[in-house]
């Protein structure tokens, strides 16, 4: 896929807080994602990633502290928008086919000519032959790939992405590593979830671990992404 | 514009997974029917009966096809958390409630539309010299009923015991449209029919009170 027209837009959380009743998910998170920056948030279950990344995509509305996208062409000048996001969940119909759902989604974000769009997504994620089939007919890797997919339409300048490798192949990993790669050189930002080391941490930039909801470490400070990492498979 | 085309979209959407899978249609028309059909078969009314207890006995039965009809249409986007993906996608979530509304107004109306002609035939009520009026008060009714119960579904699908909660909402809510909507059907149904408007007045308020209250506060009903 050739790389998209970005306009370069950082993420910046500050004090961020969310709760659940008595319970915290998020305590006063606050750290600054730069434009084109690939960060990957570690941590153990529970620790607050997916909280984080839905706060991020701003669905989930935060009980304290501020979310905004400073753009990077202009002095900090913070910008409304909305991230595209792979959740852990697909996303996606299971009554629709590959293509039905890209379709949808394509339309509801208004793409201009949508139908080549899904056929070139199709085709680079590797179900074209299938784009027809009923998502319920697929196996969780393919699935995986129709929500990466639909993530991709609107041709985002920040990408999250909660632990996207769940049932992909060795193949579908590294093809979505090379696509995460050439995003972020393309001036993506990208702000993803991961259990442990793999080839989808080789693209990272950066690395910010969690606990009980709070940042403990970010390589930054001078901690190795590795240890970031290695931590959360432990 | 946005909204528009968004809520044509999405429509579409609504329609083609329910056609394909009918799922809801069918169970509902069949439940509906049985309703009808059992009370029928146990009172076997006389004509004044029917003209009596006929509207009444119909409203119930379109009021038990909403709250089974209606219960599923948030529920099923959380399956796999398909409305954070319409969230993120659409510029105004109205056009995401206004979509199942439509939809599920859509499927009322043809529920009622199955079920009128075996009503008239079981208890022996001519309803094609009222049919221009008739259709006019199951409009108004049923876009009621749509409006509520869709709202309430929104609310109900993020709650613990979700089954149970819409019906316990949405038949005390309805109350009020169930007794101006019989009322005006009663009337007529009645061997002298006449348009009831304070009844229609009082239905059309209703409607515009809910739509517009959700139009207002239906972001909220849609976050986590």
């Amino acid at each position: 896929m050739k790389s998209p027209a970005i306009s370069p837009t950082g993420v910046r959380f500050e004090n961020i807080e969310k709760r659940y009743g008595a319970l915290y998910a998020l305590r006063r998170v606050s750290c600054e994602v730069a434009p084109a920056e690939c960060v990957v948030f570690a941590g153990r279950n529970g620790s607050g990633k997916t909280t984080l990344l839905r706060v991020a995509a701003q669905l989930v509305r935060p009980t304290a502290g501020k979310l905004t996208f400073p753009r990077a062409s202009s002095n900090g000048e913070v910008i409304a928008m909305r991230a595209s996001f792979v959740a852990h969940a697909t996303m996606v119909y299971d009554e629709l086919s590959a293509k039905e759902n890209l379709l949808l989604f394509a339309r509801l974000q208004g793409t201009a000519d949508p139908a080549k769009l899904v056929e070139t997504l199709l085709d680079e994620v590797g179900l074209a032959v299938r784009s027809n089939s009923l998502v319920r007919t697929f196996s969780r890797g393919m699935r995986q790939r129709v929500a990466i997919a639909r993530a991709l339409l609107s041709k985002p300048s920040v990408l999250l992405l909660d632990e996207p490798a769940t049932g992909l192949d060795p193949q579908g990993v590294a093809w979505l590593s090379g696509t995460l790669r050439r995003l972020r050189d393309a001036g993506c930002t990208i702000l993803m979830s991961l259990h442990g080391e793999s080839e989808l941490s080789s693209v990272a930039t950066r690395g910010i671990r969690l606990d009980s909801g709070s940042v403990i470490g970010d390589t930054r400070n001078g901690v190795s992404l590795h240890s970031i990492l290695a931590f959360a498979e432990g | 514009m946005s909204l528009l085309s968004n809520t044509a979209v999405l429509l579409g959407k609504e329609l083609r997974t329910e056609f394909r899978s009918r799922e809801l249609l069918t169970t509902t028309i069949v439940f509906i029917l049985m309703i009808v059909v059992l009370f029928s078969f146990t009172f076997d009314p006389t004509a004044d009966e029917s003209r009596r207890f006929g509207p009444g006995l119909l409203w119930m039965a379109f009021l038990f096809a909403a709250s089974l009809m209606l219960q599923p249409c948030f529920l099923r986007e959380q399956t796999n958390d398909t409305l954070s993906a319409l969230r993120l996608s659409v510029s105004d979530p109205f056009a995401i409630f206004l979509a199942k509304l439509c939809a599920n107004t859509l499927f009322l109306a043809l529920t009622e539309l199955l079920l009128l002609p075996v009503f008239g035939v079981l208890y022996n009520v001519p309803l094609l010299p009222v049919l221009p009026q008739l259709a006019l008060v199951l409009l108004l009714g049923s876009l009621g009923l749509s409006v509520t119960g869709t709202t309430l579904s929104a609310i109900s699908a993020q709650a613990r015991m979700r089954e149970l909660l819409l019906p316990l909402l949405l038949l005390p809510l309805l109350a009020p449209l169930l007794i101006a909507s019989t009322e005006a059907t009663a009337a007529l149904l009645d061997r002298n029919p006449t348009l009831r408007w304070d009844w229609l007045a009082f239905l059309i308020a209703f409607d515009v009170v809910f739509l517009t209250a959700v139009w207002l506060f239906g972001e909220y009903l849609l976050e986590e």
